[in-house]
């Protein structure tokens, strides 16, 4: 099946969430949460990383580049890191990249930071559900290379 | 301008230190000046066409000023805050520079085309300065000059993009970014990008796509202010030197206001302040996460 979602057809379009997690508490967040068989979107693919602080913004401006519609970074709580100080380093990193991605123009909607930890796999289906119905609206990441005028 | 030629002839003669970089008269106005003798010392001159940050030429990776021998250079006290990171960062050890720091009356935007300073014609990185006087220095040089006017043009217009509807500030983001080359002069002009292997050159992964496509440039734009973040001086000589006139000191200003809105931190000349990132407060805000 093909189809063309710069020419606007959506019709058969989902998007792509890519969610960068970390090993201790999200990932195994998750885990809980498709182990208690919650009700999820598909659309998340899931990247396992030692600590949300590992996340180079670089990763989600990558992400997008190869054609992902929106992100998910997620770590532990503040004070339950792993590596006692690791997302407090990355707060501080995402704090300045959410900023400023909303200054260039790329919608904050697009990327998700969330703090879930290993026993909220509630949170987790939250955090992917609303995600993705957030990307659903935005539509494909092509929008983000259009000039002039679009929407 | 006489007291700077004095000092400069003096260190130079006692064999303090083997060049002084400053600033000459050139053939198109103000240019950055080698100077390795005493005789030398009276082409110096100081005044409100020197907008060039001078910190940039002490990068220990520049081996032509390095060979030259211990160097002391002269510096407003926007550029002084550049040395105070070089510092910081380790680049440079302070016994092994001498800063000869100037009182500074505000710097023109356009040296080629202006002489009077105006509301119009004063750059705009001068609004709000406070580092006139500079705080880190071997001799303090000059006498006071008066405030200059503040040009509010960068302010309106970043207040200005961000009225806009976000389709709107894309829009205006990729048809600048679409120009950029991505010959990275806004790398090397700058005085604080000294990595001996820039992000932008690894292959293995290749993190941003070395052609200039609209995609890259943004990815190498973003990963630049970024890496910027917190250590940027807001001197714009990334936007001086950038020969498709890209609008690169919106992006620093827009990232050294969030930094100082988040972490309440402006780019010091205390060598001994820590940078914001790489450090942390338990409370810092987190509002942008779930």
């Amino acid at each position: 099946m093909t189809h063309d979602v710069r020419q606007g057809d959506r019709s058969a379009w989902s998007p792509k969430i890519v969610a960068f997690v970390c090993n201790w508490c999200t990932y195994t967040g998750a885990d809980l949460a498709g182990t208690s068989r919650l009700k999820m979107e598909p659309n998340v693919r899931v990247i396992k990383l030692p600590c949300s602080s590992r996340v180079n913004p670089l990763f989600i401006i990558k992400a997008f580049e190869r054609g992902a519609d929106g992100v998910i970074v997620s770590g532990c709580h503040t004070g339950d890191c792993h590596y006692s100080t690791g997302n407090f380093h990355a707060r501080r990193r995402f704090s300045i990249l959410h900023d400023l991605l909303h200054f260039m123009g790329v919608d904050n909607d697009r990327v998700t930071f969330a703090w879930v930890s290993a026993s909220e796999g509630n949170k987790w289906q939250e955090v992917v559900n609303e995600t993705t119905a957030r990307v659903k609206q935005l539509g494909p990441v092509a929008a983000l290379e259009e000039k002039g005028g679009a929407r | 301008m006489n007291e700077l030629r004095e000092v400069a002839r003096k260190l130079l003669a006692e064999g303090t230190v083997q060049v002084v970089i400053g600033y000459e008269e050139g053939p198109r106005g103000v240019r950055p000046a080698f100077i390795t003798s005493a005789e030398q010392a009276d082409k110096l001159v100081f005044d409100t066409r020197c907008v060039q940050n001078l910190a940039a030429y002490l990068n220990p990776r520049r081996k032509q000023v390095a060979q030259l021998g211990k160097a002391a250079v002269v510096v407003k006290g926007c550029d002084a805050r550049s040395v105070a990171g070089m510092i910081r960062e380790k680049q440079i050890e302070r016994e092994n520079i001498v800063l000869l720091a100037m009182r500074c009356g505000g710097v023109l935007q356009n040296p080629e085309k202006d002489t009077e300073l105006t509301e119009e014609t004063v750059s705009v990185r001068c609004a709000g300065c406070t580092a006139r006087e500079p705080k880190l220095f071997d001799h303090l040089l000059g006498e006071l000059p008066p405030a200059p006017p503040v040009n509010k043009s960068r302010m309106e217009q970043i207040a200005a993009l961000e009225k806009m509807s976000m389709a709107e500030r894309r829009s205006y983001w990729n048809e600048q970014l679409s120009r950029c080359i991505r010959c990275h002069a806004c790398r090397e002009a700058c005085p604080m990008c000294f990595c001996v292997k820039c992000t932008a050159e690894k292959t293995q992964p290749q993190w941003i796509d070395p052609s200039s496509t609209l995609q890259a440039n943004r990815a190498w734009q973003t990963m630049r202010v970024l890496h910027q973040a917190g250590r940027c001086v807001d001197c714009m000589e990334c936007e001086r030197a950038c020969p498709e006139h890209l609008p690169l000191g919106l992006l620093a200003r827009y990232v050294a206001d969030a930094v100082e809105r988040r972490f309440e931190y402006t780019a010091s000349d205390d060598p001994s302040v820590a940078a914001p990132i790489g450090v942390y407060k338990s409370d810092d805000d987190e509002e942008f996460i779930r």
